[in-house]
Order: C-alpha cells, then sequence, then structure tokens
C-alpha cells in the first residue's frame, strides 16, 4: 500500500473513532480483569495446592531439603539476582526462573515463605505422606507424622499414626467447640453480670444512695457470680486437661522433629494423596470456614464471620435510619416546598452532598456524634461508668449514623428521580376524585414511588457497605471480642466497636505483621464485598429498569 | 341516573355529623401530614447542612487571637518596700506563686489572693548582696543568684500536690541542688552583674560577668553505678572578655552556645563544647540610638528573642549554613507605639514569648507562626515583674507600687496563622524556610510544623495523575459509547461501567498497594511502554483493518469496533510484559529501577503517584464517564443528522457538532471527576508511601489532606490545635468539593435548558 493511502485514510477521522473505542475497550478489560484476578486468587486460596519436596543446591553450598507449596513462579534478569548476592554468572543466562515457595514452619524458619531458583531444585517429588497442619499459632507446618501421644505416651507410630491422627484431631475439635461455647456463652454473660453489678454499684455511689442494705444486697449477687463462675472454672479446667491430652510428632523438611498439642490443631491433611472429590470437598470446607468462622493469627487465617456480620448490621441499621428521612427530606423537596429559587438551591445542595469526600463525615461524625453527642450522653446518662466512655467513644450507633448521613443524599436524589417521573395525570386524577393531598400522597404517590426508593435503599446500602475511611474515624475495629448482637442483656450492643469488611483488607492487607501469608485471604474478602455489591447494584439497576418500564405504560 | 330518581339524592346527605367528623379528621390528617413532612423534610436538610456549620464551629476557635482578663488585685503585706522581685513564677495550677526579692527573702504564696503560704530567706553569708539573677528555663524551676563576693547561689522551687480528704493540696519547698553553699565562681571575689546557668543530671554550667570581663565554670557530675555516691569534677572557663559592657548572659539547656549580650546592640555567641571558644560577634540592631533592652531564651533554648528600645522583638537562632552556624535573624515582630521592650517571658510548653514594654503593655506572640497575638496595657502603674503559668493559663503580675495582680488568659491557638499554615515557615534548626507537615513529636519543646501547603499539594499531585489517565479514556469511552457504539453492545457495556464505579475504594486501594505497586517495580519498562504502544497499536490495527478484505470487515457490524479491540489490547498488554524483562535487560542493564536512580538521579518509591494515577484514575473514570456520557447522548439527534445529511462524516460531526454542542456537560463531568479525585481518602492512604513532600516526581508518593485525616486524626487529642487543624483540612475539602460540584451542576443546568431549547 502506498503512504498516500494511509493520509487519507487518517485524515478521514477514522483512527480517531477507533481510539475512542479503543477506550471502552481499556476501561471493559480494566474492570472484567481486575474482577476476574481478584476472583481467581481469592478463590485459588482454598484449593489444597500439591505439595513438593525436593532438594535444594545452592552453588557451594550443602543440598537441603525443601517441603512447600509453590505459589508464584517467575522470570527475573540474572543481573537482579546477581546484585541479590546469589552466585550466579549474568554472564551466562540472562534470565533465570525463581519460586516462592510456601514453606510454613514459622516456629523453625522464621518465615512462611522463601524464593528460590528453579533451576537448583533438584528430585522433585510429591510423596503422599506429607501433611499439612493447620495450626492456631504459627502457621501451617509441612512435614510427616511420626507418632501420636497421649498423655506423653506414644499409642501410634509409622504408618499407624495417620489414621490414629485425624479421631484425636476431631475430638480435640469437639472438646475446643465446647470449650468456646463455655468461655463466650456462660462466662461471658458472669461477666457481663458483674459489670452490671459494677456500674449499679457506682451509680448508687454518685447518687450517695449506697446504703449498707443495698450494698449487702449487690455484694450478694456478686458472690452468687463468683460462685458460678469458681463452678464454670473447675469445668473449664477440666476441659483445657482433656483438650491438651494428646500431641501429635512431627518430623519437618530439614529433620528437625517437634511436638504439636492437638489444642493448637485446626485441621490436618495430606493434599497429595488427595483425590479431586476429596480435594473438592476440602475446598468447600475451607471456604465454609472462611464466611462463618472466627479470625484466627491476628487475622491472617480462619474466617471473616464477624466482619460479615458487622458489615450486615451496619448496613441494615443505617438503612433503617436513612430510609424515611431520605424519603420525607425528598417528598418535602418535591410534593410540598414551593418550587422557587431556594428549592432548587437545595436541590443542588443536597445533591452536591453525595461528592463530597467521605472522610468529610467521618470527621462530622466523631467530632459531632462522638465527642459532641456521644459525650454529652454519657455525662447524662452513664455518668457511672466514666472515665471509660459508653457512647463517647466509636460503636455501632455512630458509625451507622455518619453513614446514614452520608447516604441520605443517594436517597433522597433517588426518590425525588421516581416522583418526578410520576406522571402528573395520576395525581391530579386523585384531587379530581376528591382526595386531599395527604390522601394523593400516601395512596397513590408513594406506592407507585416506592421502587424508586427502593432503588434509593440499595444505591445507599451498596455505597455505604464500600465506605472505608468514615468507618476508621467512628468505630471500626481490627479486631471486635464480641457480636454487637449476644445473649446477654441488652442483647443488641449499638455501644460496642465492631469489624467490617472493608476495614478487614485494609488492616490485614497493610498492618498484618504477615502480609505474605494474609494475602490470599485478603483478596478472598475482597472477593465477597465486591460480590455483595456487584449483587446490590446489579438489583437497583433492575429495579430501575423495571420501573422505568412501568411508567411507560401508564404515560401513555 | 339521577333525574330518573330524585328521592335518592335528597337522602344522600353530606353534612351528616359522621361525614362531618370524617371530613374533619380527613383535613386534619392532611394538614399533619403537610406540617409532619414539611418539619421532616427540612430537619434532615439542616441536618445535613449542620456539616458546614458543625466543621466551622470547630475550625474558628484556631483563628481568634488571645485574651486576658484581670481577675483579682491586691496589695501583699509581706512584700517589702524598696526590695523589688527578681522573679515571679508559679506552679502547674496557677494556685500557688513564688517570690524571690532582692532580699534574699524567698515568698510562697496563693496567687488569687496574696497570702502567704511559706516565707524563707536564701542563704547567703552575712554581708554580701544580691547583684545579679537568672533563671536557667522556666520548666526548670531553678534559679541562680550572683552575689557581691563573686560567689552564686542555685536554689529550685519544688511543689507537691496531695488530696487529704479529696481537696487539693500544693506544698511549696525550696531546695538547692548544689547544696546550700554559695559556689565560688570569681576566685578575685569581685560582685557578679550578670550571672547564667544551665543543668542538667550530667552537670552544670555557670558564668557571670564582672564588668567586661566573663568568668564561666563547668561542672560535671559522674555517679559510680555501684555506690551511687557522686563525684564532682569543676573546670573553670576562660571566656574572651566582651567587648562592651554585659547586659545579659544566657545559656541554652543543650549548653551548646553561651550567648552574651553585650554593649548596645551586639551580641557575642561562645560555643561551651569547644570551651567557651568566640563563634562571632553579632550585630543584631541596625541604625543608632536603639539598643538592646531584653533578651530571653525561648522553649528548648534554640532560638533568642531580643527586645530593643524602639519596641522591636526579633527572633534569632544558630543556623548551620555551610560551614560555621552562625547567629541568623530569622523575623522580627513589632510592639505597637514603638515603647522599649522591659520584659521578655517564654511560655513553658509552646514556642510562645511575652514581652512588656515601658509602658506597661503586654505582647503576646507566637514564634513559629510569626503572629501577634495581643496587645494589651495591663493597667495602673509600670510592671516589675510578672509570670506566665506552666499550662500558660494564668498571668501573675507585680506593679510599681507594690500591688499583684491576677489574670486569666485564653490563648489556646497560638500556633496557627495564615503565614504558618500556607507559607514558608522557617524553622528553628532548618538552614532555611521551608514547608513542613510534621505535626507530632516525642518531645515537648517540638516546634509544631503545620504547614498545609505539602498536604494541599499532594491532594493535588495525586488528582493531577489520576485525571492525567482518567480523562482521555472516560471522554473518549463516553464518546464512543454515546455516539458510535452499537445498542445491544451499549446494553452490556454500560453495566460494565456501573460496575467499576461500584468497586469499593478500599479495595482498589490494596490492590494498588500490594498487587499494582511491586508488579510496576518488577515491570516498569512492561507499563511505560504499554501506556506509550497502546494508542499506537491501535490505529495501526485499525488501519491494517481497513485494508482487510471487505468480506471480513463486514461480518463486523458497525458500533461494534470496540469489542475487536479488547483481544489486541490483552494481547499487546501480554506482549509488553513478556517483553519487559528484555527491555530491561537491553536498555537499563537489567535493573530500570536502580538504573532511574543511580543514572538519572530520579528517587523511586514503591508506592509512588504512577500507581496512585493508575489505581485512583480507575476511581474517577466511571464517573467522568456516565455523566460525559449522559451529555453526549442527549445532543439533539436532529443536530447530528443535518451535519450527516449536509454531507459531514462522522468524525466531522462527532468533532464540530457534538462534542462542541456537549462540552459543559463534558467539562462538568471533569470536575465532578476531580472532586472525587481530590476527596478520595482509602487509594491514596494505602497506595502511597504517605510522605508529606513536595515533589511532581511521578516515582515518588505523596500525602494527601484525607488521607491525612485518616492517618491522624484517632490520635489526636480533643480541642488541640492538630484536632482542629485537621477539621480545617476536612473543611478544605467540603469546601472545595462543594464548590466543584455546585460549579459543573450549574453548567449542566444550563446545557440542559440549551438542549430543551434546541
Amino acid at each position: 500500500m502506498k503512504q498516500g493511502n494511509f493520509t487519507t485514510w487518517f485524515k478521514s477521522g477514522a483512527p480517531w473513532i477507533w481510539m475512542n473505542g479503543g477506550a471502552v475497550a481499556i476501561a471493559v478489560i480494566m474492570t472484567l480483569g481486575l474482577l476476574a484476578m481478584i476472583a481467581v486468587r481469592g478463590l485459588s486460596h482454598f484449593w489444597p495446592a500439591d505439595v513438593v519436596e525436593a532438594e535444594y543446591t545452592i552453588p557451594g553450598q550443602p543440598a537441603i531439603t525443601l517441603i512447600g507449596e509453590v505459589t508464584t513462579r517467575e522470570q527475573v534478569p540474572t543481573e537482579r539476582l546477581h546484585s541479590a548476592g546469589l552466585p550466579v554468572d549474568p554472564e551466562k543466562t540472562e534470565f533465570m526462573e525463581r519460586e516462592l515457595l510456601k514453606v510454613g514452619n514459622r516456629d523453625l524458619n522464621g518465615a512462611d515463605f522463601r524464593w528460590i531458583v528453579a533451576d537448583w531444585l533438584t528430585d522433585e517429588r510429591y510423596p503422599e505422606d506429607i501433611v499439612v497442619v493447620e495450626r492456631r499459632e504459627w502457621g501451617n507446618f509441612y512435614g510427616y507424622v511420626q507418632q501420636v501421644k497421649q498423655d506423653g505416651k506414644v499409642i501410634a507410630e509409622g504408618d499407624q499414626a495417620w489414621q490414629a491422627l485425624q479421631p484425636a484431631v476431631d475430638r480435640a475439635l469437639e472438646i475446643y467447640s465446647d470449650i468456646h461455647a463455655l468461655e463466650t456463652g456462660a462466662i461471658g454473660k458472669i461477666n457481663s453480670q458483674l459489670e452490671r453489678i459494677r456500674l449499679r454499684e457506682r451509680g448508687l455511689e454518685l447518687d450517695n444512695a449506697l446504703t449498707p442494705e443495698l450494698q449487702a444486697e449487690l455484694d450478694a449477687e456478686r458472690k452468687v457470680q463468683h460462685d458460678l463462675y469458681a463452678e464454670l472454672e473447675t469445668q473449664l479446667v477440666g476441659l483445657y486437661r482433656e483438650f491438651n491430652r494428646d500431641s501429635v510428632h512431627l518430623r519437618s523438611m530439614d529433620g528437625r522433629e517437634v511436638d504439636v498439642s492437638l489444642g493448637k490443631i485446626v485441621r490436618v491433611f495430606r493434599p497429595n494423596a488427595m483425590g479431586v472429590g476429596a480435594k473438592i470437598g476440602h475446598y468447600f470446607s475451607k471456604l465454609w470456614e472462611f464466611v462463618s468462622d472466627e479470625p484466627r493469627e491476628a487475622n491472617t487465617e480462619g474466617g471473616v464471620f464477624p466482619a460479615i456480620f458487622g458489615t450486615v448490621m451496619m448496613v441494615l441499621l443505617m438503612s433503617i435510619i436513612v430510609t424515611p428521612f431520605g424519603v420525607l427530606a425528598a417528598v418535602y423537596l418535591r410534593e410540598y416546598a414551593k418550587q422557587g429559587v431556594v428549592t432548587r438551591t437545595i436541590r443542588i445542595a443536597v445533591n452536591n452532598l453525595a461528592g463530597v469526600p467521605s472522610i468529610v463525615y467521618g470527621v462530622f461524625g466523631l467530632g459531632f456524634f462522638i465527642y459532641l453527642l456521644g459525650g454529652s450522653i454519657d455525662q447524662l446518662f452513664f455518668p457511672e461508668a466514666l472515665p471509660s466512655p459508653t457512647l463517647g467513644t466509636g460503636g455501632m450507633l455512630w458509625a451507622s449514623l455518619t453513614l446514614a448521613l452520608l447516604t441520605v443524599p443517594v436517597v433522597i436524589v433517588a426518590t425525588e428521580e421516581g416522583l418526578t417521573r410520576i406522571p402528573r395525570s395520576l395525581r391530579e386524577g386523585s384531587l379530581a376524585l376528591g382526595a386531599t393531598k395527604s390522601e394523593t400522597l400516601w395512596k397513590v404517590i408513594l406506592p407507585m414511588s416506592s421502587p424508586a426508593m427502593m432503588t434509593g435503599l440499595i444505591l445507599a446500602v451498596a455505597r455505604a457497605a464500600g465506605e472505608v475511611a468514615p468507618l476508621m474515624l467512628v468505630g471500626v475495629v481490627k479486631l471486635a471480642p464480641t457480636l454487637p448482637v449476644n445473649g446477654n442483656y441488652p442483647y443488641l450492643h449499638l455501644d460496642q466497636k465492631f469489624m467490617h469488611l472493608g476495614f478487614h483488607i485494609y488492616d490485614v492487607g497493610f498492618q498484618s505483621p504477615n502480609v505474605e501469608a494474609a494475602r490470599p485471604l485478603v483478596y478472598a474478602t475482597a472477593l465477597l464485598l465486591v460480590g455483595v455489591i456487584a449483587a446490590l447494584n446489579f438489583a437497583a439497576v433492575s429495579i430501575r429498569n423495571h420501573l422505568r418500564e412501568k411508567y411507560k405504560a401508564l404515560e401513555n | 341516573m339521577t333525574t330518573q330518581s330524585p328521592p335518592k339524592t335528597s337522602r344522600l346527605d353530606f353534612n351528616t355529623p359522621a361525614m362531618q367528623r370524617h371530613r374533619a379528621a380527613r383535613h386534619f390528617k392532611d394538614h399533619l401530614t403537610r406540617w409532619y413532612v414539611a418539619v421532616g423534610g427540612l430537619g434532615v436538610i439542616v441536618a445535613v447542612l449542620l456539616i458546614f456549620l458543625y466543621l466551622l464551629y470547630e475550625v474558628l476557635p484556631l483563628f481568634g487571637g488571645a485574651e486576658i482578663e484581670e481577675r483579682e488585685r491586691y496589695s501583699a503585706s509581706w512584700v517589702q518596700a524598696n526590695d523589688p522581685p527578681l522573679m515571679l513564677a508559679m506552679e502547674e495550677q496557677g494556685e500557688v506563686a513564688i517570690r524571690v526579692a532582692r532580699s534574699g527573702q524567698v515568698s510562697f504564696f496563693k496567687a488569687q489572693d496574696g497570702q502567704p503560704v511559706l516565707q524563707q530567706q536564701l542563704p547567703i553569708p552575712a554581708g554580701v548582696e544580691v547583684t545579679s539573677f537568672s533563671v536557667e528555663t522556666p520548666n526548670s524551676r531553678r534559679f541562680v543568684v550572683g552575689l557581691s563576693n563573686g560567689q552564686v547561689l542555685i536554689a529550685q522551687h519544688n511543689y507537691k500536690v496531695t488530696y487529704p480528704d479529696d481537696v487539693r493540696l500544693i506544698t511549696p519547698s525550696l531546695a538547692f541542688p548544689y547544696g546550700d553553699a554559695p559556689i565560688t565562681l570569681d576566685e578575685q571575689g569581685r560582685a557578679l552583674s550578670q550571672v547564667a546557668m544551665s543543668s542538667d543530671s550530667d552537670g552544670l554550667v555557670l558564668a557571670a560577668s564582672v564588668g567586661r570581663e566573663l568568668v564561666g565554670t563547668t561542672v560535671s557530675v559522674t555517679r559510680n553505678l555501684m555506690t551511687g555516691a557522686e563525684t564532682r569534677n569543676e573546670r573553670a572557663l576562660t571566656l574572651e572578655a566582651a567587648s562592651g559592657d554585659v547586659r545579659q548572659i544566657l545559656i541554652d539547656p543543650l549548653r551548646q552556645w553561651m550567648y552574651v549580650v553585650n554593649g548596645e546592640q551586639y551580641v557575642d555567641v561562645l560555643a561551651l563544647r569547644q570551651g567557651g571558644e568566640l563563634n562571632g560577634r553579632y550585630r543584631v540592631l541596625e541604625g543608632t540610638g536603639k539598643s538592646v533592652t531584653s533578651a530571653s531564651l525561648m522553649l528548648g533554648g534554640i532560638s533568642l528573642i531580643i527586645g530593643d528600645s524602639s519596641g522591636g522583638l526579633a527572633q534569632w537562632f544558630m543556623v548551620r549554613g555551610n560551614g560555621n552556624p552562625q547567629l541568623t535573624r530569622v523575623r522580627g515582630f513589632d510592639q505597637q507605639e514603638g515603647n522599649a521592650i522591659a520584659l521578655i517571658q517564654p511560655e513553658e510548653r509552646r514556642k510562645v514569648f511575652l514581652s512588656l514594654d515601658a509602658e506597661g503593655q503586654l505582647g503576646v506572640y507566637n514564634s513559629t507562626a510569626h503572629n501577634n497575638l495581643l496587645v494589651e496595657p495591663l493597667g495602673g502603674e509600670q510592671v516589675q515583674a510578672f509570670a506566665i503559668g506552666p499550662r500558660a493559663d494564668h498571668l501573675l503580675v507585680e506593679h510599681d507600687d507594690g500591688q499583684l495582680s491576677y489574670w486569666d488568659v485564653h490563648n489556646e491557638h497560638p500556633e496557627v496563622s495564615w503565614s504558618s499554615l500556607w507559607g514558608k515557615v522557617w524553622y528553628e534548626s532548618y538552614p532555611e524556610p521551608d514547608y513542613v507537615w510534621q505535626s507530632t513529636s516525642a518531645t515537648s519543646e517540638f516546634e509544631p510544623k503545620l504547614s498545609l501547603a505539602p498536604l494541599t499539594f499532594g491532594t493535588l499531585k495525586a488528582a493531577f495523575y489520576a485525571m492525567l489517565l482518567a480523562t482521555p479514556i472516560a471522554i473518549a469511552a463516553a464518546v464512543y459509547t454515546a455516539y458510535f457504539m452499537a445498542p445491544a453492545m451499549r446494553r452490556k457495556v454500560k453495566p460494565v461501567i456501573e460496575l467499576m464505579e461500584a468497586l469499593p475504594t478500599v479495595i482498589l486501594g490494596f490492590l494498588a498497594g500490594l498487587w499494582l505497586a511491586p508488579l510496576l517495580e518488577d515491570n516498569l519498562p512492561g507499563i511505560v511502554s504499554l501506556l506509550i504502544l497502546t494508542p499506537i497499536v491501535f490505529i495501526l490495527f485499525a488501519y491494517l483493518w481497513s485494508l482487510a478484505p471487505p468480506k471480513l470487515r463486514q461480518r463486523v457490524p458497525d458500533g461494534w469496533e470496540a469489542a475487536l479491540l479488547i483481544p489486541v489490547l490483552i494481547v499487546l498488554g501480554w506482549f509488553c510484559f513478556t517483553m519487559s524483562v528484555y527491555i530491561e535487560a537491553w536498555f537499563f542493564g537489567g535493573d530500570m529501577r536502580v538504573f532511574l536512580t543511580r543514572d538519572m538521579g530520579i528517587n523511586f518509591d514503591q508506592r509512588n503517584s504512577l500507581v496512585v494515577g493508575l489505581a485512583m484514575g480507575f476511581a474517577v473514570i466511571p464517573t467522568i464517564f456516565s455523566i460525559a456520557e449522559d451529555a453526549v447522548f442527549s445532543v439533539p439527534r436532529h443536530l447530528t443528522q443535518g451535519s450527516l445529511a449536509l454531507g459531514a462524516s462522522p468524525w466531522q460531526t462527532l468533532s464540530r457538532v457534538v462534542i462542541l454542542t456537549a462540552s459543559p456537560g463534558i467539562f462538568s463531568a471533569v470536575m465532578i471527576g476531580m472532586g472525587r479525585a481530590v476527596g478520595e481518602t482509602m487509594i491514596v492512604l494505602m497506595a502511597t508511601g504517605n510522605t508529606p513532600i513536595m515533589d511532581w516526581n511521578i516515582f515518588e508518593g505523596m500525602r494527601t489532606l484525607s488521607a491525612n485525616i485518616a492517618v491522624e486524626m484517632p490520635e489526636s487529642e480533643v480541642g488541640s490545635t492538630h484536632y482542629r487543624l485537621l477539621f480545617l483540612a476536612a473543611l478544605v475539602l467540603l469546601s472545595f468539593t462543594f464548590l466543584m460540584n455546585t460549579a459543573a451542576e450549574l453548567i449542566r443546568q444550563r446545557l440542559r435548558k440549551k438542549y430543551a431549547s434546541l
């Protein structure tokens, strides 16, 4: 082809159209690629990967045996390895492959992960009897089972050891759930009762009404609780003794041997011996653990249930607060206020508040709700708990209120849009039939605009579920000991701090001491959050479309 | 119907009591709803607007000056005539005060009414008089008196707080940390005309003047670790004589420099670490007829405040330039009306000093903020001495007539002024004025550096790089989607972009910080080449496509071109990443990062502006896209059809008609996107190093206003200057985005009207 052709083609403007199309392609690839990456990384975390055993020889050093899961492979310039101090020759090859091996055994090795040069790995094998032990502390253990012990005495050895181990672990897990139930249930209740007694005593003291009789009464109550506690404590000690009865003797890759109490073990499995079916089963059990269990090891292992619970509950509370107020404001602006400059200004202002940075709401929530409002409420209603604040510190209630304020413009705007879309004829018809304005509002307008309110609410929920910045100031914590709803009076603890999925991502991803090990879990959490928000958004979109169809029919 | 049965109508009575009640009830309900909706609706709107007012309410106290208010004025019976005060001071609560008189009488008394608490005489040898006096620093509570026999005596005032019967009781006492026997400073026994000291647990420096001559001693204390016994090691300093009469001697708490105010206009600086060697004689006043009337060290002892006879006050400190440190004038202040400065007192915990002039006017100044917080007469007679409480909430003044007055001081936020927030400030120990944000530190002597400039700069920098990526992509994509794209594809693309908008920023931040940043560091050449190659490859592909056989071309319907580019882009991305290591090896010696830092001199942070630009660009694209798309899509069809009918090509129609018509809408989309980029918190918090630097380098990070709030707010003390400043940062963000959005909204409304009229 000749040059002239290209010039004419270029001048026709077609390349610019293609460039515009390219922008769409970029946006679509970015979004879908991002989602796919989160999904792949998040979901693959639960898959029991095969564990490799191999000899690793750094030139000039004796060979060592490594056991671990390969997590990443990449090509690196030899130059970079050379400058990192490895005995490689940059002249010979330009690139080398290196692998990130998860070797676990943090108690022995100091770190969970190890970079190795793939070329120096020889004699790779996948022995079936390698076990992976998930522990409550120090992360995973990779190695071989040697013996199973009961009260320090060996009960199974060699090949039998694996057979004996599984039931023993199951037994320990059962006892663990009993202990957990006892500690959070009965003992938690006693603690909450004791705290209430203390607060009552302090309250009476402040009112100068603490008579000796009342004091005696309180002491008696306290004694009852203490007795109850002593009883439970003996029970608990017994359980703990049973719990720590068994142990397993393990050998690691470098031949070191350790005893691990079964009380510290969450799960043992032999990935290399598992078939596909067993692996799928294991996958789903891990997935279930992720959504239903509490976090372990500074949030880097285990589940995210408290975070899911906190997120959902906060969003629910926010919805309860935001819907009536948002709708009320929208109805006022659209139906009752005189449409003039002032209303227009207010409308623009409200509209724009949706674009105000969320951190600003966080600052407002902290200053106004927590310190000013919460502080005053504490002075007035909870003087007995001072100086430790009750509502004068971040908590569920203030977080919900802050987010309600953040999302109220969204609800107002969406509801108003719904109200505008209701044909004038319907309103006039209702008024012409003799209905009052309020009857028209309650019986015609509000029901008809309810899908718009739903849309607004869902958009608000989607926005609130993803917000983290304001929550960091008004009550989210990395680890909340108890859920905001539990069996202790007053059952719903709105003053409590709570966990949140978004903050969990930030905290585990950036504040965790062991980021590398926690990363897959963060991807999984991110996937969960994206899933929830995407579902909510699609719901909003489909409701909106449905609504538009409905009124199109009415208009004709 | 009705005419057929007239009797029925007459039976239908609408005015029965029941109907009336019903109507009244309906009427009432109607009214109730009206009020309910009006009050509720307005309430919500007011509550939302309350944010502005509340932020303003928290911020305003920052800009108020200082206030003083006289509480008591009394004459104390124990004050003897002709026994002028050498020092006044108060303890922490401002309850008990101390007065040291020239006769050596030390009196502790209630600051509010002058009731004596404890009276004591300094153990001065008989026949010897007090000839000079100096306070070490206000917070060490130590002072030294120079005697007429060449000796000095060091004393310390202490306060013990107890709570017998739940009532606070403050018991003062006087201690002599170096023994109650005077220390001989001048072997010849001459009267000491000026004296100064500086001490800590390791030792002591004493200096005094006799006329122009200077005498000094260092005492180092070594403690035996086993027995705890102390051994003292005294060494006399040989100090160069001053060039004029010595007016005042000051020694900084680190015992590095000794400042000798000599003659009328000069300060000699002696380096104590070099055994008292002369650093230099500095002329601190220009012009004739002026003289130094008072001098004092600020908190921390780095800055020297010099007051002169014309009411000028100036801050000086040693600046370490290229060579020897030089005493340098940093900034000047002016007391009103040009009265000579009589006394200067530094505050104990902040970089604030108070000055009194010859007319009895009190001035309050902050050195860092370079502001005058107050100038107010103290009333009545001239002033002999005054003291500010450690918490800077009370002031005690002794007047010439022997009366004492007790004042309340309100001066909560002296550190803030326009220049300290937005201008370059010359901080202590800095070689030159600079913009610095450093709000907290471990020591109380720290000078808070509260410049919002680096934070604002960081905010704009992050927004700039984000917009650099987002604006072209978002607008181009919006134009294509609205104008060229096939409706079927549009229905698929729009939800994807909406999903993009719904992605929580915490996830974007997390990916940017933990996935993108390391990826970018490892594949820098790949990313850069991807950014450069993408448009070129698009055009190349388009050209090849135009050359493709028509059969193949016709298979792809109009408006689906973008779909073709998706695989192209994926292949290109894969290619760039594969080539990355090779490019790095061929052009950059195997490591581009090292190449940048070593050969180009460009700093490279792993979490840098490029990462933020990409991640925040991602967050901003959908915002701009949806508004711009809306604007382009609602350009009236007859305009484009008219243009096409007149023979214009689609591109000509787009560039000359559509974009021109929709340009205000596109502009408002960019503004709203900008607003979002400015306020975004989580992405910048997670994807930058959060270092408040001012540099446009794309490979370095920044700290934005919003991230700064998120980081510092939880640790900030309620009601402190720092806390209010963070509120100010929030208010700045709020106002900025609000203005941007309002402007954008107005533009859009005008555009809508224009379309309607078309």
